[in-house]
């Protein structure tokens, strides 16, 4: 069976986003970018799925600007045996309903039984792209996963939602998308890294696809929210309740 | 304008602080029908809520439990006499919308916290670190609304209910089993009072140290990633960037450091107090009280004297 992983570059997770002063987006100059975290834990289990031998390859799928390169060599250091990236232009976020049209123009010619993609990206928080794939292609979806099986046809998934957690049977092809829980990432090592340099590494561009990209969103402004002000630091449990009161809090 | 507001049902009743808070976030957009995939009952409840329409009832087996393809493909089949189709942003609501915005060819707007005009719309990014203004060129505007940042609607209602079906089950997926943890304690996105645990609570019988305070207080019990990753508590329970975003009357921190992610699930709580032994923790940065102690000497002292 063979698994594909779409992966995003994005702003680290550690890092704290400034808004440009002129409304016209947040500064990503000289900013540490890495793989979004969700999509690390899609490789790894798409990883796990070839080691316990379910999967025969993974296949990771980037779209963006030239330096995704780095998020798919850092997904092959991982594990995943080969890497397709799909050039656009640089600075522009591209949307997820582009996103998917995209994919599935990759899954009709690559034909992967199973798509395994993060849940939500952490630049965006669109939370959008793995559902919809599935619609454009037809297939089912298990979203929020955080226990994945394969067996007889069927991918079981147990999804986190609101009330706990959900099990359900998505007929293969299907898509997953990780939440957090799913499994915990592996750290490449030096020789796997050095080994990832030599995986193979095909580059397209959105062009070669003949599929629209154009935006539905216009990004009118982009401002810092409302910040909190820090309080006060109270000395003891005491001043605390009182404090509370004062609030009619409690 | 014509608005469907998709209503949040779990376990074959009305969600109705979601439901509302997206019935009252719809109702700025223009007429609102409310899908309620489930029973009479849970459609009878939409009804009475003030500003609804019409409610529609698809009461059938393949829309039971919240799966996409069935209910997207049902929403599609309606989407023709509506300019915006809505819900809260609830994981069953952000499983299905995407999918009908997928299959309408139209964007997503998901998580939107402000509604500008009919084709324009806030939303946060960047874990909330940032505010973005959209205009949108889609004929047909599919928008969850992020539930914390809208009033509940009154009730009153007496809108008409009617049957509505779709094509049933897509056959693509089924539902296996439910694993819902039941409580008596208010819900985690509507109660007025959170109490939330983070790793410094160390285990998950210490645990019970946070929902001791919430039982005090009347409060919903939350946990950080952390927590929850370590199995103090339930998946549930994680408020944050991508768990639940709450906004209580009061939100108390304990062990919790307030990492960006955590932080974007409750910094918009009217107050909030944070109990950490390190007085570097950047949580004291957005508590309104901060008490620098260990945890295991201040909650006991707490539930005490409350
Ligand atoms: C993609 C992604 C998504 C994420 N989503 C979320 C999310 O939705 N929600 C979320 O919460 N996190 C999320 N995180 C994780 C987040 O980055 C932090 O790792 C997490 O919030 C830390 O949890 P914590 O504050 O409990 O633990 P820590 O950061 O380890 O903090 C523990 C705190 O407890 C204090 N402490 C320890 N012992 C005591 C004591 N005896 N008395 C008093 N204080 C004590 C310490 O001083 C410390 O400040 C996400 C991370 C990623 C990468």
């Amino acid at each position: 069976m063979k698994v594909l992983v779409p992966v995003k570059r994005v702003i680290d997770y550690n890092v704290k986003v400034k808004v440009k002063a002129d409304g016209s987006g947040v500064d990503l100059a000289n900013v540490k970018m890495s793989m979004n975290p969700f999509d690390e834990i899609a490789v790894e289990e798409a990883i796990r799925l070839k080691e316990s031998g379910v999967a025969t390859e993974v296949v990771v799928v980037s779209i963006g600007e030239k330096k995704s390169t780095d998020t798919l060599r850092s997904a092959m250091a991982m594990g995943a045996d080969r890497a397709i990236l799909i050039t656009t232009d640089q600075g522009v976020d591209i949307e997820p309903l582009a996103v998917a049209k995209l994919l599935k123009a990759v899954i009709d010619e690559e034909a992967p039984e199973l798509v395994i993609a993060g849940k939500q990206a952490i630049d965006n928080d669109m939370n959008a792209t793995g559902q919809m794939l599935a619609a454009l292609l037809g297939w089912g979806q298990a979203t929020f996963a955080s226990e994945l099986k394969v067996e007889d046809g069927a991918a079981v998934v147990t999804r986190e939602v609101d009330g706990g957690l959900q099990t359900i049977s998505v007929k293969l092809p299907a898509i997953v998308t990780a939440d957090l829980r799913l499994n915990e990432p592996r750290y490449a090592s030096l020789p796997n890294i050095m080994k990832a340099k030599k995986k193979p590494l095909e580059e397209k561009s959105a062009d070669d696809f003949g599929v629209d990209i154009t935006a539905r969103h216009t990004i009118v402004t982009t401002e810092e929210p409302g910040t909190r002000q820090a309080g006060i630091m109270v000395g003891s449990v005491d001043e605390l309740i009182a404090k509370l009161k004062e609030g009619g809090l409690v | 304008m014509a608005v469907l507001c998709l209503a949040d049902v779990s376990d074959g009743a009305l969600a109705l602080d979601a439901t509302s808070k997206a019935i009252t976030a719809s109702t700025k957009l223009g007429d609102v029908t409310v899908l309620v995939c489930g029973p009479q009952a849970a459609a009878d409840a939409a009804a009475k809520i003030a500003g609804v329409n019409k409610v529609l009832c698809a009461d059938d087996a393949a829309y039971a439990h919240g799966l996409a393809e069935n209910i997207a493909a049902l929403i599609v089949g309606l989407a023709d006499d509506f300019t915006h189709i809505t819900a809260p942003s609830t994981t069953t609501a952000k499983n299905v919308l995407p999918r009908v915005a997928a299959l309408l060819d139209v964007m997503v707007l998901p998580d939107v916290i402000e509604v500008i005009d009919a084709d324009t719309f806030k939303r946060p990014i960047y874990a909330g670190n940032a505010v973005q203004t959209v205009k949108t060129t889609d004929a047909v505007k599919v928008i969850t609304f992020r539930t914390s940042t809208f009033d509940l609607a009154a009730d009153g209602g007496s809108a008409a209910v009617e049957a509505t079906s779709g094509a049933g089950d897509a056959g693509l997926s089924s539902y296996v089993s439910d694993e819902v943890a039941t409580s008596d304690r208010p819900e985690l996105t509507s109660a007025g009072v959170v109490v939330s645990g983070g790793r410094g609570v160390g285990s998950e019988e210490d645990f019970a140290l946070i929902e001791k305070l919430a039982d005090k207080l009347g409060g919903a019990v939350g946990a950080s990633r952390a927590a929850v990753d370590s199995g103090y508590a339930a998946n549930d329970m994680q408020v944050g960037q991508t768990g639940k975003v709450v906004a209580p009357d009061l939100y108390v921190a304990i062990g919790i450091s307030g990492a960006i992610q955590h932080l974007a699930g409750m910094k918009d709580s009217k107050v909030i107090v944070a109990i950490n032994k390190d007085e570097e923790a950047p949580i004291f940065q957005v508590a309104d009280f901060g008490l620098k102690a260990d945890l295991f000497q201040a909650v006991p002292e707490l539930i005490e004297k409350l």
